[in-house]
């Protein structure tokens, strides 16, 4: 398995100063997190937590039934409802809508699922312009990366690299300062602002009652995305549902702080459709992209189920002790960290990246500060099952499986397990001390991959159950 | 008749570390408990468990509920196999409700050892001493399925001459997670490295956790970097006098 | 066609029947708080915005006033902003109602001055619903906002309003939660104000 898991994780851990950027930015989200869920602060913190999850599970639950109700109430404010299988039908969609309407440049706000269905690429591919207006995904468009972390794009970088990329594609001169760097930016997207045809934002939430999309941001490029152009595109994942307005409260309570430990975002944008008649501006056209691009496939399972629960609000990723050694272009998929641990094998199939769900300490973090509370490492160990019954189903792992068969058989026959105890006190080394590297007899692959990077304990002289003997 | 404890010394505890076993017996009887110590007892299932060998994790898990069948109180020096006992076995035997039964049995039986101390015994101190300067390291499974936290803070408090210093990431993962270790070697061996940083400002001399696994983690990471800290079972702790 | 086929596997893998109600919902929940001027202001400070509490509507004109001296304003067409008597400064030119010519002058302009429909003490939110009298660009396109509320709208918190507007869909297109000035914090988590929208806030409470 040791062969198969990326490279990236070895150039991250190789990289001091990759490393302090991760490791400094998730430190800084998980102290701004921490202070705003503070007792003192939002007593009821574990109930919205609780009552989130019931309301998610209330809505996955009956999925179709609010999917309905959102389109007829969409459709009742003038917008409409696109359903679509995956980003070739987004694309096309989009690219059909943009060719009616003589549409050439498309602002875009921050939308991990666009993210997901490789909506720029394949706009461009079609030469339509897709500009991303959020700052980092500003930075890591241009830098032709993916995004490093679900709400912290461009995490990884520090002002000198974003330097270097504004110098190499806007043609200007270096300039280090993030003020500065920032007012560029808004400058250069200020202009794609007022000249776009289409802005295509993503939704934190798809409200039911009200046939409406929340877009969660601090910039307001999410708020020009959606009211300057003529045509707001909104795309969004099926499970972003939720019944009603009046549960956002508890939702945007909980994600802000989660997220950057903020109680509300600069902007909360509450949407649903078109210009009203009398409304002064705002778009002429609205719709609503629901993508399925795997989603339904865990549906038939209800302990699967939760991972759509998600509300992308990062914390597990800034928790995840993993995640801050290997960063997030060491996963497989856009979606990093914990979250992304979950959701990629199921969207996937778990014969993809099959190391994946081993890649975690099983420390529970995740679980600990997930604002919907998934338990996250419950599924990890599921989604370990199932590679290993894909596996024993190919015929791959024969090894690894017949140690743990070994194991077992030896477990379940005592004077066989102490037997082997006492072997490995004869022949082990002798003198108690902890080893640094490892003699012949003991010089395989787990006992290597131990002493690559910490000492070893020798064998007990005696065992527990030796000594209690002669106790 | 003094109340009787059996002991579950777990496989890491019987074939690396013996004397935490020891320690804990000796802290038990000291406080006028009978132990007794079944030696048709091996391992938990936990590292099939983990690495997804369900059918293999379950018939260690068989085998487990056979040996314990008639202990009353099972003392266990470890919160991860505490854990694994009580959270996850269901999970094996989830389809067979006889088996399901003798779970729901077992789990109430099954103490990680410094909660059987405060909740079953109702000791907090237990006599022991101890000088020098200790820091204490949360193990996952105990903190966060078990939720044990002041628990053992408040046992070693109780501990004459020794001092107890937070560290800034006491609730952070040491790198262990099993299989992981060897897996994802550099990761693990990362964490680790971030741990011992915070126990070093810490000033402390003695790293004292639940579960030796971590501490198997962290003293090999310590030996390796050559820091004078050496790691303690909060067991053996308290054995000290 | 994609519709059918998504809803079909839905249903197929929830075992659901096209058009089945869900069972009742869970009850909402909503822990509405009490206005109060102190949070609102000290909110809104904490996050870099200015705050002034207006004695007279002459005060708040005074207020602005200032700001606006020697630069371009645009004000929206709300009655609020006409009672103060801000949309006769010279310098304050108003929204009317065509949306392109809205556009160019909030886009050219230094400070945009609106009203806001109701402010949120526990968080110091502004709360802005698109209208004739509110476009959404004033708030938005010049580096500068000025708003102006009337004491009566400072509410308790989002619970409160959601309380009070429990489908903000049936009023409007677009309802904005504003807590402060455009922030980032992009390249090394260092915070810059005013990346796309307005880096100074300006609240007149009167």
């Amino acid at each position: 398995m040791a062969a198969t898991h990326p490279e990236k994780i070895a150039t991250t851990l190789a990289d001091a100063n990759l490393q302090l950027a991760i490791y400094a930015g998730t430190g800084r989200l998980i102290d701004h997190r921490k202070n705003a869920i503070a007792g003192d602060l939002l007593p009821d913190y574990q109930d919205l937590r609780t009552y989130a999850n019931e309301l998610k599970k209330h809505t996955i639950d009956n999925l179709d039934y609010y999917l309905e109700q959102v389109e007829a109430n969409v459709a009742a404010h003038g917008g409409k409802v696109v359903f679509c299988n995956d980003g070739v039908e987004v694309a096309d969609f989009i690219l059909s809508l943009a060719k009616v309407r003589g549409a050439k440049l498309i602002v875009k706000s921050k939308s991990m699922t666009t993210e997901e269905l490789d909506l720029n690429e394949r706009l461009e591919h079609h030469h339509l312009e897709a500009v991303e207006t959020d700052l980092g995904e500003y930075i890591i468009q241009l830098a032709g990366v993916k995004p490093y972390h679900i709400v912290a794009p461009a995490l990884h970088m520090t002002r000198y690299d974003v330097a270097d990329i504004f110098t190499e594609k806007l043609g200007i001169e270096r300039e280090v300062v993030p003020e500065k760097q920032t007012m560029i930016a808004r400058a250069v997207l200020r202009q794609k602002f007022l000249a776009a045809d289409i802005g295509i934002t993503g939704a934190n939430f798809v409200v039911a009652d009200s046939g409406a999309v929340v877009v969660v941001e601090n910039e307001g490029n999410a708020r020009l995305t959606s009211s300057a152009p003529k045509i707001h595109i909104a795309v969004a994942g099926i499970e972003k549902l939720i019944p009603r307005a009046q549960d956002l409260s508890v939702f945007l309570k909980l994600l802000g702080r989660s997220a950057t430990g903020q109680p509300l975002t600069s902007y909360t944008s509450f949407l649903s459709g078109p210009r009203r008649e009398g409304e002064v501006d705002g778009p002429e056209e609205f719709y609503l992209i629901l993508i399925d691009n795997g989603r339904t496939k865990l549906l038939a399972d209800p302990e699967r189920r939760q991972s759509l629960y998600c509300i992308r609000c990062g914390a597990c990723l800034n928790h995840c002790p993993v995640y801050r050694k290997i960063g997030g272009h060491s996963y497989p998929w856009v979606y990093s960290g914990p979250i992304g641990a979950i959701i990629t094998p199921q969207f996937h199939g778990v014969a993809k990246d099959p190391w994946l769900p081993f890649a975690s300490s099983l420390c529970g973090a995740c679980a600990e500060v997930c604002p919907v509370k998934i338990d996250i490492p419950k599924l990890l160990l599921d989604l370990r099952a199932d590679v290993t019954a894909d596996k024993k189903a190919h015929g791959s792992s024969k090894l690894e499986r017949f140690a743990f068969q070994t194991f077992a058989w030896v477990m379940r026959h005592p004077r066989v397990y102490a037997l082997g105890g006492r072997l490995a006190a004869m022949f082990g080394p002798k003198g108690g001390e902890w080893l640094s590297t490892a003699p012949w007899f003991m010089n395989v692959a787990p006992v290597r991959g131990w002493l690559s990077q910490r000492d070893l304990p020798p064998p007990a002289a005696k065992s527990f159950r030796q000594l209690w003997k002669e106790r | 008749m003094p109340n009787r404890a059996s002991l579950f010394v777990t496989c890491i505890v019987d074939q690396l570390f013996p004397n935490v076993g020891i320690s804990m017996a000796s802290v038990l009887e000291r406080i006028g408990w009978a132990v007794d110590f079944n030696p048709a007892q091996t391992c938990c299932g936990q590292p099939a468990f983990n690495s997804g060998y369900r059918q293999e994790a379950r018939s260690v898990a068989v085998h487990f509920l056979d040996v314990f069948r008639d202990a009353e109180y099972i003392v266990v020096p470890s919160g991860s196999c505490t854990s694994m006992i009580t959270h996850h076995f269901a999970e094996l035997f989830a389809s067979e409700p006889s088996r399901l039964e003798e779970v729901h049995s077992l789990e109430k039986r099954v103490w990680e050892f410094s909660r059987f101390l405060l909740e079953v015994a109702k000791v907090e101190d237990v006599g022991a001493s101890f000088g020098g300067i200790a820091t204490y390291h949360d193990s996952c499974h105990a903190l966060r399925e078990l939720k044990i936290k002041s628990g053992p803070r408040l046992l070693l408090s109780k501990v004459k001459g020794l001092e107890l210093r937070e560290m800034d990431i006491a609730e952070e993962c040491c790198g262990f997670g099993g299989t992981f270790s060897v897996k994802f070697a550099e990761v693990s061996g990362g964490m680790a490295r971030t741990k011992i940083q915070s126990i070093q400002k810490t000033g402390a001399s003695v790293v004292v956790s639940i579960d030796s696994s971590c501490l198997m983690q962290l003293q090999g990471a310590l030996h390796r970097a050559k820091l004078p800290v050496r790691t303690m079972h909060l067991a053996e702790l308290l054995a000290s006098r | 066609m994609s519709r059918e086929a998504i809803l079909t596997r839905i249903r197929s893998a929830l075992g659901r029947q096209a058009g089945q109600p869900p069972p009742p919902l869970p009850a909402i929940y909503l822990r509405p708080s009490r206005p109060n001027l102190a949070p609102f202001f000290a909110c809104i400070e904490r996050l870099n915005g200015k705050t002034l509490k207006a004695g007279s509507p002459a005060e708040a004109r005074e207020y602005v006033a200032g700001l606006v001296k020697g630069k371009r304003a645009v004000a929206s067409n709300s009655s609020v902003l006409r009672d103060c008597g801000i949309t006769t400064l010279d310098e304050v030119t108003c929204a009317g109602t065509d949306k392109a010519t809205l556009r160019a002058l909030c886009a050219e302009s230094d400070i945009g001055i609106s009203s806001a429909d109701y402010g949120l003490a526990d968080t110091g939110t502004l709360v802005m619903l698109s209208s004739h009298q509110e476009p959404r660009m004033i708030s938005l396109l010049p580096p500068v906002h000025i708003a102006i509320v009337p004491e009566s709208r400072i509410i308790g918190n989002l619970d409160e309003l959601l309380t009070i507007l429990p489908t903000p869909a049936d009023l409007s297109s677009s309802m904005v939660l504003i807590t402060g000035p455009s922030r980032t914090g992009d390249i090394e988590q260092i915070l810059v104000r005013g990346v796309h929208g307005p880096g100074e806030l300006h609240v007149v409470v009167i």
